[in-house]
């Protein structure tokens, strides 16, 4: 088995999710509670790499990053190496490819608090912030543990935008599930058959242990 | 001024329903205004605007010399910055807190050893020993409810805002908590301002009563005021009662109470919180009162109160006749028992009520 590019897949599956967890929080806070006009634009944004092919959103973040452009050039003068075929360009892609499968939940879960519950914190005398950190968040956990295991999931399946954006590198980008592709090409379809095996299992054993959990912390929600 | 607050806002909705509402009163330390009217009067919207939750499109509202609200110079204070507690029906506790996180919430600048403290005073206070570590979803709703009032007053807020706060409850839990709630604004010295739809609620425990209908106020004054001199039939009918009186329960025998009203003495029955002693209302509708000239007419009625015509005001079929008997009360007749009777103002009656006609409300 290719235990290198698991390794590589659980790396970048647990970067992902850890800076969508930063990075989702602000922006599911703004979807779920801000009253612009327009914010539907935004929410079709993050939601299109739900339905964009793959080779789409990777052909469109190589475009991004490669040194023509201005991110990417930002990027060289600032660390001195090229983002294209790298691990860090790996996690760039896999970032906005999971977006969706971390906000959604996130801002669903915000959304849902009680509107009551916000009001009578604010008359208590705390700030909108301080009511999101005291109050949102916590009853949001629920929604924030699927998000982050979502995306975890997701990015752990990824294959387009990896193969777009970070090539075939042995421990650098090659991920788990190029390895698998490359095994059957190679006609190895026992490798193959067991590297599956290993995602299949994996993966539901994730998403088993998360619907369990979400019961019990769902139990804790008052009865409505 | 301590409780002294001036309210002139109007409200347009989205739907076109208008909301308004304009008085400027103070509101005692530990009385209550209550704001009373039909589901539906706006009455929330008043109390929103007033917390800061609902911004109206004009007017203001001045609470002790500070400026809460003026949209003329497009001044809106924050609810953080008013400093009122906001109980609602909805009790709205923090699931995922105890009862005793959920009253120290609003104490967060305080130390950990004050904020202990304050929570078990007003545990104490609201009669919640023992449940501190309890989760509101482990709460009756009359438990819930004294927590969250608990919670609203720990910050000890300027004023307290009730929402229809014994809505959710049944009747012996209501009636229980409304003199708890009494009892704790005159131990902390907090004015309130309570909003019902509950005629006897408004009566029991408004020091003044505020009324609304269909979105505007339409009258303010201290209870037996209102209900003495309405200001418009819309008002009368919201309140559906004719007269109401103050009187003190005198004595008690038999599930029957005698009450006192300055030098008239009624027989009513015996209701919860009726001990001896007790102030109380004592309400009358106007169809319950038969108007005699012979004052000894025999019937199954227990008060027979002589008093004189003061009044008639014709209203279609019927007739209301208002009697001086010691006190003013209304009495609905028809036309032609008017004129059998040739009663004009001034003419010697005999007013008749049925102990059981006679509804008597404590006041808490």
């Amino acid at each position: 088995m290719d235990w290198t590019s698991i390794w590589v897949s659980v790396r970048l599956s647990a970067v992902t999710m850890v800076i969508l967890a930063m990075v989702g929080v602000p922006v599911a806070y703004w979807i779920a509670f801000s009253r612009w006009r327009w914010k539907f634009l935004v929410e079709a944004v993050v939601a299109l790499p739900l339905v964009l092919p793959p080779t789409v959103l990777g052909f469109y973040v190589l475009m991004a990053i490669s040194p023509a452009s201005p991110i990417g050039r930002g990027y060289l003068r600032a660390f001195g190496s090229t983002l294209p075929f790298s691990f860090q360009g790996l996690v760039v892609a896999s970032v906005l490819y999971s977006l969706p499968f971390a906000v959604q939940p996130f801002s669903a879960a915000f959304a849902g608090v009680d509107r009551r519950l916000l009001e009578a914190s604010w008359c208590l005398g705390e700030s909108r912030l301080a009511t999101f950190i005291r109050i949102v968040l916590p009853l949001s956990v629920p929604g924030l543990v699927t998000g982050m295991v979502l995306s975890f999931a997701h990015t752990l399946g990824e294959f387009g935008v990896v193969l777009m954006v970070g090539g075939n590198v042995p421990g650098v980008t090659r991920t788990v599930s190029i390895s698998i592709y490359d095994a059957v090409q190679a006609l190895d379809y026992r490798t193959a058959g067991q590297t599956s095996l290993l995602l299949l299992a994996g993966s539901f054993a994730i998403l088993a242990v998360t619907y369990a959990l979400q019961r019990s912390v769902w139990a804790v929600w008052p009865a409505k | 001024m301590a409780g002294e607050i001036t309210i002139d806002i109007a409200h347009r909705f989205e739907s076109g329903v208008e909301v308004g509402a304009s008085l400027a009163r103070t509101i005692a330390p530990g009385s209550i205004l209550v704001l009373f009217g039909p589901s539906g009067a706006g009455k929330t919207t008043i109390l929103r605007a007033i917390a800061g939750l609902m911004r109206p499109d004009r007017g203001r509202i001045v609470f002790e010399g500070r400026q809460w609200f003026d949209a003329a110079v497009d001044r809106c204070v924050r609810p953080q910055e008013r400093r009122v507690g906001y109980v609602a029906q909805e009790t709205a506790l923090f699931p995922h807190l105890t009862v005793r996180a959920n009253i120290e919430y609003g104490l967060r600048a305080a130390t950990a050893e004050s904020r202990r403290q304050r929570a078990g005073e007003l545990i104490q206070l609201v009669g919640a020993r023992g449940l501190e570590d309890r989760f509101p979803r482990q709460l009756s709703g009359g438990q819930a409810q004294r927590i969250a009032l608990a919670r609203a007053l720990a910050p000890s807020p300027a004023m307290l805002l009730l929402d229809e706060p014994f809505g959710a409850l049944d009747a012996a839990t209501r009636r229980e908590l409304r003199s708890e709630v009494r009892g704790v604004l005159r131990a902390t010295g907090t004015s309130a301002i309570l909003v019902t739809h509950d005629r006897l609620e408004a009566m029991a425990m408004g020091d003044e009563l505020a009324v609304m209908i269909e979105g505007s106020l339409r009258q303010i004054g201290s209870v037996p005021e209102v209900f003495r001199r309405p200001a418009d039939p819309a008002v009368a009918r919201s309140l559906d009662v004719e007269t109401v009186v103050a009187a003190t329960v005198d004595g008690a025998s038999g599930g029957l109470i005698d009450l006192r009203i300055g030098h008239a003495r009624l027989v009513a029955i015996a209701g919860p919180e009726c001990a001896v002693g007790a102030e109380v209302f004592a309400c009358m509708r106007a169809e319950d009162v038969v108007v005699q000239r012979d004052a000894s007419a025999q019937g199954s009625a227990r008060n027979h109160l002589p008093g004189l015509v003061v009044g008639i005001e014709p209203e279609g079929a019927i007739d209301r006749v208002t009697v001086d008997c010691g006190f003013t009360l209304v009495a609905a007749i028809t036309r032609q028992s008017r004129e059998e009777l040739a009663l004009v103002p001034g003419s010697p009656v005999t007013a008749a009520i049925k102990a059981t006609a006679i509804h008597v409300v404590p006041k808490v």
